[in-house]
């Protein structure tokens, strides 16, 4: 079963003949060529391709793209302007908060949608908010730092 | 990428919709926020043709007082409920929303999808070639339970974290099917059976849950044992709900999630009202629901060291319920 899908996509209106049961990760990467949305776990378990609906983190790969038509998606490649670095992409660069990078596009959205809530969140509310994000790497202290990083340069702006 | 899913998505407007198109269309199943089911559908853990998605239902996503109840629409998202100041007074139900996978999922998952997730074990949640290479079991595809083979019987594991806090806070969920809409209590949808946990008949769709307003009259709290500190499902969960007077505890309900195919309540204690909260007394409760329980090998940790966390959990609470701070959980 395939059904035509209108949605908002980093800014473009997007619409598309899909089939029903497609997920929502392989309509960014196959479709749109918005490679950088990782495919991780596969099954809402690593945080690898975490992307913005209507504003708010969710997890690509156990999301159907049918099931977010009308509504408006933001992914990685969104977020710079004009090809300069948004402040947590700019930060996770500086502070080393990215290592191998296949977690980096996740832990940015999930970083991104916690300061649209909460522009200054503590430094425990920034681990829940990215509890569900795995990285391999780091060991996750230097990917809290750079959120912190962002914060305080979002504060000097 | 060819994830071997097909089926037709239906998303319609309202509840009458939905249960017309769950009657008529031959294999539908409810799709709700999909963070249980769409992971089991890439396994081939069932391959239904129909899939009907509350998402655009109204009705369904709201919260609201009504009457002498608080009312939740089954399609409202976790993360929502956790943002919602109605829910302040059932400390419970915070605390096991709070609980529930991560962030993400939460932005996704339902609480009606929460109560209704199908049971869990490690023969069961893998690829179909693994479970083909095993000889399938007895929850699907196969005639032997790898947990227990001799038996007949399937143990795998309810492990909603939801479910045992609106248990004690004596929630009742509302079920719609074509021609028909009622109230019943919660705990009369489960049963203890690993392949069909859900009472809830074909066609049949959990609309709302209502928790009695006087339920926040009671101090109630959630705990959960897990490997790591978030997107785990429980190990063992327990929701305790207490009323204190003068002399002590003078009720006491207790829910366990994870443990068995369904959320147990447990609410006649013969030591309940209890005056001292002794290590006898308490004692006496671990072995009234260590009688109930059944933790199987289903899951990364053996039975007997979550049998053992149910009860830990449970005096935790106890002993933070009654302290003097404890109006507001632990």
């Amino acid at each position: 079963m395939a059904s035509i899908i209108n949605l908002k996509v980093n800014g473009k209106t997007q619409e598309h003949l899909i089939p029903d049961a497609m997920l929502l990760v392989d309509f960014l990467r196959d479709r749109l060529g918005l490679t950088g949305t990782k495919q991780g776990c596969d099954g809402g378990e690593c945080g690898a391709c975490t992307v913005l609906v209507d504003g708010r983190q969710r997890l690509s790969c156990v999301t159907l793209a049918k099931s977010v038509a009308g509504k408006t998606v933001e992914t990685i490649e969104s977020i710079e302007t004009k090809g300069r670095l948004s402040r947590l992409q700019a930060a996770f660069h500086e502070k080393l908060g990215t290592q191998c990078g296949f977690c980096t596009p996740g832990m940015i959205m999930a970083a991104e949608s916690l300061l649209r809530k909460n522009p200054a969140p503590e430094r425990d509310e920034i681990k829940e908010a990215l509890s569900g994000n795995l990285c391999r790497c780091t060991g996750y202290v230097k990917i809290i730092e750079s959120v912190e990083a962002a914060i305080l340069t979002g504060e000097q702006a | 990428m060819n994830t071997g899913m097909n089926f037709e998505l239906n998303a319609p407007a309202s509840i009458a919709e939905v249960v017309e198109q769950l009657a008529n269309k031959t294999g539908a199943r409810v799709f709700s926020g999909g963070t249980d089911l769409v992971p089991n559908l890439r396994r081939r853990i069932g391959t239904p043709p129909v899939l009907v998605s509350t998402d655009g239902v109204a009705e369904m996503k709201s919260v609201d007082l009504q009457g002498d109840h608080l009312v939740i629409g089954a399609a409202m998202p976790l993360a929502q409920l956790l943002e919602s100041d109605k829910l302040a007074g059932f400390p419970a139900l915070l605390q096991a929303i709070a609980e529930v996978a991560g962030p993400g999922l939460r932005e996704a998952a339902t609480i009606g999808g929460n109560l209704c997730q199908d049971t869990r074990c490690l023969f069961y949640n893998q690829s179909h070639w693994w479970r083909k290479s095993n000889g399938f079991c007895l929850k699907l595809d196969g005639d032997t339970c790898h947990v227990a083979p001799n038996g007949e019987h399937c143990f795998a594991a309810y492990c909603g974290d939801v479910a045992p806090a609106l248990l004690v806070l004596g929630a009742e969920v509302r079920i719609a099917a074509q021609g028909k809409d009622r109230w019943v209590s919660l705990n009369s949808i489960y049963e203890d059976d690993g392949r069909s946990h859900l009472l809830l008949k074909p066609g049949e769709l959990l609309v709302s849950i209502r928790i009695p307003l006087k339920a926040a009259q009671w101090r109630s709290g959630y705990l959960k044992s897990r490997l790591r500190k978030s997107v785990d499902f429980p190990l063992a969960g327990v929701a305790v709900a207490l009323r204190l007077d003068n002399r002590g505890i003078s009720h006491l309900r207790i829910a366990v999630t994870g443990t068995n195919s369904r959320p147990l309540l447990f609410e006649d204690f013969s030591v309940v009202p209890l005056s001292i909260t002794d290590d006898l007394a308490l004692s006496a409760i671990d072995r009234e629901i260590g009688q109930s329980i059944k933790p199987m090998r289903t899951t990364n940790l053996p039975g007997l060291y979550r049998r053992k966390m149910v009860a830990v959990l449970g005096r935790r609470l106890i002993e933070g319920l009654t302290a003097p701070t404890g109006k507001n959980g632990v």
